[in-house]
């Protein structure tokens, strides 16, 4: 359906009801987002009549073969050529069916399902009163340390809830790097945001910091939600519309025709500007980029660790594609006037992250430091604004992924007294203890920091390959400079863990169960296969590249 | 299709890694073992290479060509020249004694704990090094080798960091904290040359649109691909500072006796004998064919500072307390030497260069295996700590001056053809640099000499008294390497006949011609 066909359906809108048509769904191309809202509706009505005892394993199952499922649905349609000869916009232009979507959207279900794998361990912590527990807190509505708290955890409780929470999280994210008109972009926004809120503040331990984290969370991405509102009324009333096709159209010039009731506002370029600023800064925030990164280390740090690891990646991934469509398909006539601001927000992204990085002490928190310059290598490739440029984006981001999950997977495992032991300190020697545990970190963190041979090198490669043909030459530099200093902490921790004696009262490294073990093994396998022979995925992300619009 | 015999001189010791790397905690000596054996076999390949090789043919050899990573047009390309093929010969040939030198250095102190195994760790971290460095002497492709650089730092940091020298003053506490600083030292210098190189391999790709080296080097020459000046610059800068950390060149030398100082001796070796040389090889392959201009260009101001680093290193060595850092110091001043013979462009200076990095490998690792042999026994790296030992260890003492002697340049030893090589092909181009790199040898003679005489001779201390001699398997590592620095010091024919033909192509990639001799040049 073309663009203009959906402006004419608004204008006549003002026609007599019955004249209004059917809209045209195309639910075969929006299946992968319907299987997974489905099944968290249906994990919902699960927690509502299953007895406690048996929602676990339901959920777990209802949600791992959904996200397959999902995930099988994106296949056959990639088959089909959705991706590339049949690319179009479905559901009445709000979504777009194409390759950067199907890429995006299979990377995140793929991240979400080893991350799901990880919200579902229970072996970690002993059992408590006879019952597993896992990384989420027994009854959420229980204040921490009060009685009803603990005779919760006595109960054996546990939040099951968090899986069709994932579930609308996940679906918001699917959406959310398809949204081809900018309320589709909003909701999606607020889809994925919420559960993610409300995840955070779900961790079993230290569970002040996670509901402070949850708060901060919420508090900084509410102001976020509403920037970009903001954003997208004042963008509206520059082109008259919400459609990224229309507003590009409007942007290059190519539609003179002004609609009467916007006559004042329409083609005014401060609302452009402002109102593309206003989403772009949304955007970021959603991205970990400088100077919106401020809520990254507080909330890595205080949500569950099997939820960090999930955010970092899927939220990551959502919110680049939606960067990506924004800048190439609605703003690429305002490029000249983006791509400076663009310039510096990497640059300093970049730097930023990475000599912050160096003062902490906390695993969780490096890793949000980390997670904001690997932001910043990102940002350089979308700044490239070249098909290169987004391929090497949507490859990092698969690489990236992984890594990430299998990396926060890894911190779930070594635990003291406390719960997980996150503090650099106690990872002292545990080369010696975990030789397997440590060296797999290893892989992840020479991964980070993007030695070769791993696939943080072939993504690193990529985007900085992009960069300089894309005349970022400079940007390359500061990526490279950049890296060597991430490459310090990178280093500290890997000294810790194999040149440290290990301490008396150090850590123990939990033996982990086949779920957890997938988790890890799978964020090895990428890292490895794409460190190696990336040649087909590479090859998959470059047929991912054109935009529909 | 024939047999990819350069890949497989890479995957023998690479398999062997892996093989050595699952050896069960209680079979130590089946690690060694088979880590001998894997470095043997890739021995007997690389002989087979340094066989096949015909110095009259092609300028890269026995080429291997497969796709790889198409999007990033790079292609999985080998092929060797003759300076290739010696410096793998060094390579495959110093491992099996480095692993025989290192037989007892790394089994555990404490035998409780089931799963930590350092002996493996060990010796598949060696066979790992030597694969890379085997492949990056082989890569004519820009990329495959900038990943083999950079991936070969991360075996030789866990064998700097985790492996450290017994024989050390302090307490063990001390000793770790020191190691790891060394080891961190260490990579950090090295990734920070390797990520500028890494921009300037993107920018070359962005230039030239190709990694191939043989490609770039071909539209270079014929005039398809030209480079403005400032680009060419800029790009050799960023190669050549990597391959100058590598090297090392002062001032980017810090780390060397840092890193020899603290590690095993046989690491020691591996770092200075082996993986260094891929520093000066590259710049010999890499930055010459590629940036002829540049290299030019830049040449007054890197002959300076190899000759700064000739001198500087020679008057340090002097300086030392330390046995290994004074090794460590003369390993500076030697790199001084190769670089200036490769600068000079001259084609006596290059092949000079190319034959000092081999024997400059084979003197290093005969002199500063003894040495190890010796700290081993006594506990200590402080030269005060000895003396007099030639009386109670004869063997040990005669096979440490021969060492010390081929480090000096004595005439008839191997190093002394190289040496007077880059110095006469120095001297044909820049008299003055060639004068200035003279008193290196002087100096030379003085570190080496002063260090066999406060150890060895005089009266013996209390401490050395009991001192054992050189046992069988240390004689096994000492004597072949002596054998064949003798051996190279009187007939260097074998090498020189491999290595001429490749340094005339790297000099007319430049467009260099020897100066004529100036009764010549008179008439």
């Amino acid at each position: 359906m073309s663009p203009t066909a959906v402006h004419s359906l608004w204008t006549t809108a003002a026609e007599p009801l019955d004249k209004i048509q059917a809209p045209d769904i195309e639910y075969g191309q929006l299946a992968p987002i319907l299987i997974v809202v489905g099944a968290a509706i249906v994990g919902l009505l699960l927690e509502a009549f299953l007895p406690r005892r048996a929602r676990y394993q339901a959920q777990v199952t209802l949600t791992v073969v959904a996200l397959a499922a999902s995930f099988a649905a994106i296949i056959a349609l990639a088959q089909a050529g959705y991706g590339t000869t049949k690319a179009n916009v479905a559901a009445m232009g709000a979504i777009a069916i194409d390759g950067p979507t199907l890429f995006l959207q299979g990377t995140i279900l793929l991240a979400s399902v080893v991350a799901v794998l990880t919200f579902a361990e229970r072996r970690l912590d002993p059992e408590t009163h006879g019952n597993h527990i896992d990384s989420f807190v027994a009854q959420a509505a229980s204040v921490p340390g009060s009685d009803s708290e603990k005779s919760a955890v006595r109960a054996g409780f546990t939040t099951t809830e968090v899986y069709p929470l994932a579930l609308f999280a996940i679906a918001g994210m699917l959406v959310f790097p398809a949204a081809n008109d900018l309320l589709t972009l909003f909701v999606a926004l607020e889809v994925f945001s919420l559960p993610l809120y409300l995840l955070c503040a779900l961790a079993r331990r230290k569970r002040l910091l996670s509901q402070e984290a949850a708060v901060k969370y919420f508090l900084l991405g509410a102001f976020s939600s509403a920037f970009m509102l903001f954003g997208i009324a004042l963008l509206y009333g520059y082109a008259g519309s919400v459609s990224y096709a229309r507003i590009a159209e409007v942007v290059d010039g190519s539609v003179r025709t002004i609609d009467p009731a916007l006559a004042d506002t329409m083609g005014n370029d401060a609302l452009l500007l402002i109102g593309g600023a206003l989403i772009l800064m949304g955007l970021l925030f959603k991205v970990g980029a400088v100077p919106f990164h401020m809520w990254t280390p507080d909330v890595y740090q205080g949500a569950p660790t099997p939820v960090t690891g999930f955010m970092a990646a899927a939220t990551k991934v959502a919110a680049f594609g939606a960067l990506l469509r924004l800048l190439y398909v609605v703003l690429p006539g305002l490029r000249w006037d983006w791509r400076p601001v663009m310039w510096a927000i990497a640059i300093v992204t970049m730097l930023a992250g990475a000599i912050v990085a160096i003062t902490q002490t906390d695993i969780k928190r490096l890793l949000a430091y980390s997670s904001i310059a690997h932001a910043g290598f990102i940002l350089a490739g979308v700044i490239a604004f070249t098909p290169d440029g987004v391929s090497s984006v949507l490859f990092y981001l698969g690489a990236y992924s992984f890594v990430t999950i299998g990396a926060f997977a890894v911190v779930t495992l070594v635990r003291d007294a406390g719960g997980e032991a996150t503090h650099l300190s106690k990872w002292a020697g545990l080369g010696r203890r975990s030789p397997l545990v440590a060296a797999v970190f290893a892989v992840f963190l020479l991964s980070f920091a993007g030695i070769p041979l791993t696939s943080g090198f072939s993504g690193k490669f990529a985007v900085f390959k992009a960069a300089a043909e894309g005349g970022a030459g400079a940007l390359v530099v500061v990526g490279v400079l950049s890296s060597a200093i991430a490459a310090f902490f990178y280093i500290r921790v890997i000294v810790l863990m194999f040149f440290s004696e290990p301490k008396a009262d150090g850590p123990t490294v939990a033996v982990p169960s086949a779920m957890t073990s997938t988790a890890i093994a799978a964020g090895v396998l990428v890292t490895l296969v794409l460190g190696l022979a990336p040649q087909y995925f590479l090859d998959l992300a470059g047929q991912a590249s054109v935009f529909a619009r | 299709m024939s047999f990819p015999l350069l890949t497989a001189t890479a995957v023998v010791p690479a398999v062997g890694a892996i093989v050595v790397a699952a050896v069960p905690a209680g079979r130590r000596s089946a690690a060694k073992v088979l880590a001998l054996a894997f470095s043997l076999i890739t021995l007997a390949l690389a002989a087979v290479v340094f066989l096949r090789f015909e110095p009259g043919g092609d300028r890269y050899q026995l080429t291997e060509s497969h796709a790889w990573i198409a999007e990033f047009g790079v292609r999985y390309e080998l092929g060797v020249d003759g300076i290739g093929v010696a410096l793998i010969a060094l390579t495959a040939l110093l491992i099996p004694f480095i692993v025989l030198a290192g037989w007892n250095d790394a089994d555990p102190q404490e035998t409780g704990n089931s799963r930590w195994r350092p002996t493996q760790g060990f010796f598949a971290l060696i066979l790992m090094v030597e694969a890379m460095v085997i492949l990056s002497f082989e890569a004519t492709d820009v990329f495959l080798f900038y990943i083999l650089f950079e991936a070969m730092l991360i075996p030789m940091y866990f064998l700097i960091g985790g492996f450290g020298d017994r024989a050390h003053a302090g307490s063990d506490q001390k000793a770790a904290a020191q190691r790891s600083y060394a080891a961190v030292k260490f990579l950090l210098y090295n990734l920070v040359g390797g990520l500028v190189m890494l921009a300037a391999v993107i920018g070359l790709y962005v230039v030239a649109g190709s990694f191939s080296l043989t490609e770039i080097a071909e539209a270079r020459a014929s005039g398809q691909l030209e480079m403005a000046t400032n680009t060419e610059r800029l790009l050799f800068l960023g190669f050549f500072f990597a391959f100058a950390i590598k090297a090392p060149l002062w001032p980017l030398h810090t780390w060397l006796p840092n890193a020899m100082g603290e590690a095993t001796t046989p690491v020691a070796v591996l770092i200075t004998a082996v993986v260094d040389k891929v520093g000066t090889f590259a710049m010999l392959r890499f930055c010459l064919q590629l940036f002829p201009e540049a290299s030019k260009w830049a040449t007054p101001v890197i002959l300076v500072l190899a000759l700064i680093s000739i001198v500087y290193g020679a008057l340090l060595a002097v300086g030392q307390r330390d046995i290994k850092r004074l090794i460590a110091y003369a390993s500076i001043s030697h790199f001084g030497f190769i670089v200036l013979g490769i600068f000079a462009m001259t084609s006596q200076g290059q092949s000079g260069a190319t034959l000092y990095m081999v024997n400059h490998g084979l003197s290093t690792a005969a002199l500063m295996l003894v040495a190890g042999f010796l700290i081993t026994r006594r506990g200590s790296r402080l030269i005060a700590d000895y003396g007099g030992v030639q009386k109670v260890a004869p063997v040990l003492a005669g096979t440490f001056l021969i060492g010390g002697l081929a480090t000096l340049s004595l005439p008839g030893l191997a190093p002394f053809v190289s040496e007077f090589l880059v110095l006469v092909g120095t001297f044909a181009r820049y008299p003055v640099a060639g004068i200035i790199a003279t008193s290196g040898i002087v100096l030379a003679a003085l570190y080496t000499l002063v260090l066999y005489q406060r150890t060895m001779t005089g009266p013996v201390k209390a401490e050395v008294k009991t001192m054992p001699d050189l046992k069988p398997r240390e004689l096994a590592v000492v004597l072949p390497l002596i054998a064949l620095l003798i051996f190279l010091g009187v007939f260097p024919k074998p090498l020189t006949e491999i290595v001429n033909p490749a340094v005339e192509h790297t000099m007319s990639d430049v467009q260099q011609k020897d100066p004529r001799p100036e009764v010549e040049a008179a008439k």
